[in-house]
């Protein structure tokens, strides 16, 4: 390094070095540009297209059949119904996800806080980073191997809300553990020689003082198993009627988009999903960052 | 006193459960895979046969351990100098100016948006772009996955890499500078010498992302069991086999699947944990 640096002050190509250094500046400026475009490009389209098919009807009633949505495009029409058996399937799916993996994955979070640098915690801390880079449809695989095929013996909201569960836990751990990393170590500390019993200091003390920086973590984590699809295609399969029984075929915004995708009358239909899953998505996005920025 | 043992009872046996449901997981897919391996051998691993014919069944797993491989490296490569140019320009050109943040703020979006509208995004948009350039096949195939694989990787591809950019200490590069050298002098030869580790690391952790995306690479790559020949060709991954196939799949063909399953996730776990080795041996 030391050297590189020599060699470049005896050179003398002043010009041509400047020029360089001109180039790759607005080599990093296009670049970046060109890095955003397709997020802007993405937006566009779905409200472009998606916009028109958004209303109350859609929000509220459940998928047309083929045939309906067949003869309404042949007349020009809007094609009607809705998606709301998917908003209540991704509804009933994700709070059930989240119900399973938010106390599991903050408790585990707490343990590996309390218990640096021990063996056991470390392993824990591993095997968790580990499961975050599990892919998804993998997920589903389990979550067909365990549940669809031995509890609810068929394809089931259960099952969709196991697999993403299973993807969500590892992100509220490390969120959990890093916020409470940032805990001053004397609140603890203070509330321990008081003689609060250390479930208290835990629910009192740890959960509340960090409890932005959870609440982060799990919105997080929420917004990106909303638009898993892979997984549930194979463990909650679909459904085209309003289903909140947790043992039965349900239906969510992603595998409706897919449904849409695969039958050529519905193609109308797609984008206005897509609109919806991605504003709700942006929305938490956006909600966890208030929230996060409020804390610091 | 008694209480306090409780507690911490409770939160070992909460940890212990993870370790459990990570076993739990390999425990199954091994199981499950079993009929496969058994049948085919560890030729399941390098044949390229992918025949459901009933009483003649044949299944490899090549095609597509070749089709995750090929995709998810173009990916990188097409994903390299954008992620790298991002990361500079939050980390070291426009560092902690309101465009930065913006620019920062939409690369994070990246990150939100669903596997499958990237998918309805490259069917609609993509594809018809590279049918305009003359790729065959309607546009479907390796390099049009590639390219959206390429997109979607950029925010984990950047975040880290910007992360570690922003924390070369300003006494290095101030030498640097006193030494006369330019902007992209420092770069080169102070920056990214001293980000190295963490820059690749955060590329290894988007490979591991790119190898197991599944819809919009099942909706794009043109689903065809073959070995690819070429970048242009059509082809099938790991994870966009298991999702067109499941469907119908039970007996040897739903083992074949997991045992792809198995595969994938072993894979992504080797890179995952390289990843990590390479972060945790920097910090």
């Amino acid at each position: 390094m030391v050297e590189s640096i020599k060699t470049l002050s005896d050179q003398d190509h002043s010009a041509k070095r400047l020029f360089k250094d001109k180039f790759v500046y607005i080599g990093v400026i296009v670049l970046s540009a060109i890095t955003i475009s397709p997020i802007v490009l993405i937006i566009a389209k779905l409200i472009i297209k998606g916009y028109r098919q958004i209303s109350l009807d859609f929000l509220v009633q459940n998928t047309p059949d083929s045939f309906q949505a067949m003869t309404a495009v042949a007349n020009g029409e809007i094609i009607p119904g809705g998606i709301a058996n998917g908003i209540v399937g991704t509804f009933v799916m994700v709070v059930l996800a989240a119900v399973i993996a938010i106390p599991v994955g903050v408790l585990t979070g707490i343990f590996l806080y309390e218990n640096q640098g021990k063996f056991i915690a470390n392993l824990t801390r591993n095997i968790s980073d580990i499961l975050q880079g599990v892919p998804s449809i993998v997920l589903g695989l389990i979550s067909y191997l365990w549940i669809v095929k031995h509890v609810t013996n068929g394809f089931s909201a259960l099952a969709g809300s196991v697999s993403l569960s299973i993807m969500m836990l590892p992100m509220i751990v490390r969120s959990t553990e890093e916020t409470l990393k940032m805990i001053p170590q004397t609140l603890k500390e203070a509330a321990l020689a008081l003689g609060v019993p250390y479930h208290k200091v835990i629910f009192r003390v740890l959960i509340p003082t960090g409890f932005s920086g959870l609440l982060t973590g799990i919105l997080i984590g929420i917004s990106r198993i909303l638009g898993e699809t892979a997984p549930l295609m194979l463990t909650a399969l679909g459904s085209s009627m309003i289903n909140i029984d947790i043992t039965k075929p349900t239906s969510a915004i992603p595998l409706l988009i897919w449904d849409f995708y695969n039958d050529p009358n519905m193609i109308g239909l797609i984008w206005s999903s897509s609109l919806l899953l991605m504003a709700i998505v942006l929305i938490l996005n956006i909600v966890a960052k208030q929230v996060a920025a409020k804390r610091s | 006193m008694n209480s306090d043992k409780i507690t911490k009872g409770v939160l070992l046996s909460v940890s212990i459960l993870i370790l459990m449901l990570a076993a739990g997981m390999v425990y199954s897919l091994v199981s499950g895979s079993i009929p496969a391996f058994k049948a085919f051998g560890l030729k399941f691993i390098v044949s390229g046969d992918w025949d459901p014919t009933y009483g003649h069944e044949k299944y490899g797993a090549l095609p597509f351990i070749v089709g995750t491989m090929v995709t998810s490296i173009v990916a990188l490569i097409l994903c390299l100098p954008l992620s790298f140019s991002t990361s500079l320009f939050l980390g070291e050109y426009f560092k902690g100016t309101r465009v930065a943040r913006i620019l920062g703020l939409l690369v994070d979006l990246l990150a939100g948006i669903p596997s499958i509208v990237y998918g309805l995004w490259g069917f609609y948009v993509l594809r018809p772009w590279m049918i305009s350039l003359g790729i065959g096949n309607q546009g479907f195939g390796i390099f049009t996955s590639s390219l959206i694989l390429a997109i979607m990787i950029i925010p984990y591809a950047t975040s880290l890499s910007n992360e570690i950019i922003s924390m070369v200490p300003n006494d290095l590069k101030e030498a640097a500078y006193s030494l006369g050298a330019t902007r992209y002098e420092v770069i080169t030869s102070v920056i990214v010498p001293n980000a190295r580790s963490g820059i690749v690391a955060g590329y290894i952790l988007a490979f591991g992302r790119a190898l197991g995306e599944t819809m919009a690479v099942t909706m794009l790559i043109g689903n065809t069991n073959l070995v690819p020949t070429g970048l242009f060709q059509t082809g099938n991954t790991m994870a966009s086999v298991i999702a067109n196939q499941f469907g119908e799949a039970d007996g040897l063909k739903l083992s074949s699947l997991i045992a792809i399953g198995l595969l994938l996730f072993v894979i992504t776990g080797v890179v995952n944990a390289i990843g990590k080795f390479i972060i945790k041996k920097m910090s």
